[in-house]
């Protein structure tokens, strides 16, 4: 009985209260913009923070006031752009979708290790011992910082302990690129085939010291396949999405260290 | 005791900030400008004297007759709860810039525990209506007393030279412990000295 009794007597006061709160909010609205209303309706919600403001409302307000520009979310993407500029009465441009990649292919079987790091699991406190246990100071930690920053959980771990981004899940919200020590995770387009797997920018000698599938910065790719969209700078092998990219196959098999990554 | 004894109680010999270290978050979070600290303790004053007699008629009308006691704490929780909202709503309707300044400490009043404090404590007191109402009207006015004060020594802060290290909130910590170490000053017996009891 009492049970009951406890069940009614909460329920009736919430739903007072509830009621008199319902009340109140019609009472008490304050007039929104009309724009705003529509823009904060619009917007994914995933308060990511990657536009750079502090929230999805935050941004549709800063919009809407001409504050910042359309097409700085990269969870709503190009829909949304289109959508916000419909509100705004300007038109935008469609962007690519940009996602999170780990332009790093080592892992403990093909990487030296400098030292054994027995301290935090956490890729910055691993980042403060001289710059991580890597031999290879500027390729993954493989402690997964990244991985829990990352409010749409698109970053793994595979079989072999390396960490992966899902390229379907990621939102582009580049958390996992702030929060990593050594900035190995880069921003690549959604449709990019293929990556080059390497941040290193030590010469050649250094990283093949260091790592079996690291770029030596030998220009293979860049002179004998110019229509690759590869550019050596600093030792490093870099694709220029925005050129013509028509030979990247071939340049990725005649890589002396195989470190262009395939993307499904 | 009287009502006069019970507002002396709650602002100074039990003020809930300094003496019994209750809702400190927004006592460090909003008392970096005095407007915004009285304005908070504008809303923490409303909120704890309504929530005091509100909480009293739910315990009293509500709760003891069913013999439901033990549910106080939901119970006051959700008027608690229900209060903020409703002066959230105010304040956004009638100052959006105080609206503005209190940001997220305004809703979160609702998880100060400086106002569920002052609800459990008239039950635990045995307070009638009126006690109640004075002891919640009394327990914003001490914070309020506290957060405007914490608030003026802050602005003095930010111009004196302190050590980088000590810079923002550790220095107004530190300021914090030695109004609390002041505040020991008011003890019962002033409240019997008095002769409030």
């Amino acid at each position: 009985m009492s049970i009951i009794a406890a069940i009614l007597v909460i329920s009736i006061l919430g739903l007072l209260l509830g009621l008199g709160l319902a009340i109140a909010d019609k009472k008490l609205a304050v007039e929104k913009d009309a724009k705003l209303v529509k823009m904060e309706g619009i917007m994914p919600g995933a308060n990511c923070g990657g536009c750079g403001y502090a929230g999805c409302a935050a941004y549709a307000a800063a919009v809407t006031s001409g504050e910042a520009e359309i097409g700085l979310c990269s969870p709503g993407g190009n829909a949304l752009a289109a959508k916000m500029g419909e509100i705004m009465g300007v038109s935008v441009e469609s962007k690519e979708r940009m996602v999170a990649f780990v332009h790093c292919n080592g892992n403990s079987e093909v990487t030296k290790e400098a030292f054994k790091y027995k301290g935090i699991q956490d890729c910055a406190a691993a980042y403060i011992v001289q710059a991580g246990p890597n031999a290879c100071k500027e390729g993954c930690i493989h402690l997964g910082s990244c991985m829990s920053v990352c409010p749409a959980g698109a970053i793994y771990r595979d079989d072999k302990n390396m960490i992966k981004v899902n390229p379907d899940k990621c939102i582009g919200c580049k958390k996992c690129t702030t929060v990593c020590p050594t900035g190995v995770i880069k921003m690549i387009p959604a449709s990019a085939t293929m990556v080059v797997a390497c941040n290193n920018h030590e010469i050649g000698a250094k990283v093949k010291k260091n790592c079996q599938v690291g770029c030596i910065g030998c220009k293979i790719c860049q002179n004998k396949f110019p229509s690759s969209g590869c550019v050596v700078e600093n030792f490093l092998s870099k694709i220029d999405y925005s050129k013509d990219t028509s030979d990247l196959e071939s340049a990725s098999e005649a890589c002396p260290q195989k470190c262009f990554v395939k993307r499904g | 005791m009287s009502y006069i004894g019970i507002i002396i109680t709650y602002v100074f010999v039990q003020n809930f900030i300094l003496v019994q270290f209750m809702g400190l978050c927004p006592f460090i979070g909003v008392s970096k400008n005095s407007e915004s600290a009285l304005g908070m303790g504008m809303a923490v004053t409303f909120v704890t004297a309504v929530a005091s007699v509100v909480c009293y008629m739910v315990y009293y009308f509500l709760l003891v007759p069913f013999a439901l006691e033990y549910l106080k704490t939901v119970a006051f929780i959700l008027v608690i709860a229900a209060l903020v909202q409703l002066v959230e709503m105010v304040i956004r309707k009638m100052t959006p810039s105080l609206y503005k300044a209190l940001g997220i400490f305004l809703p979160l009043i609702t998880t100060n525990c400086a106002v569920l404090g002052i609800a459990i404590l008239n039950i635990d007191n045995g307070y009638n209506l009126l006690e109640s109402f004075f002891a919640g009207l009394a327990a914003g006015l001490g914070f309020t007393l506290a957060i405007v004060l914490m608030s003026n020594i802050r602005e003095k802060l930010e111009l004196t030279p302190v050590r980088k290290s000590y810079k923002g909130v550790p220095i107004a910590f530190i300021s914090a412990g030695l109004m609390a170490l002041a505040f020991m000053a008011f003890d019962k017996s002033l409240i019997t000295n008095l002769h409030l009891v």
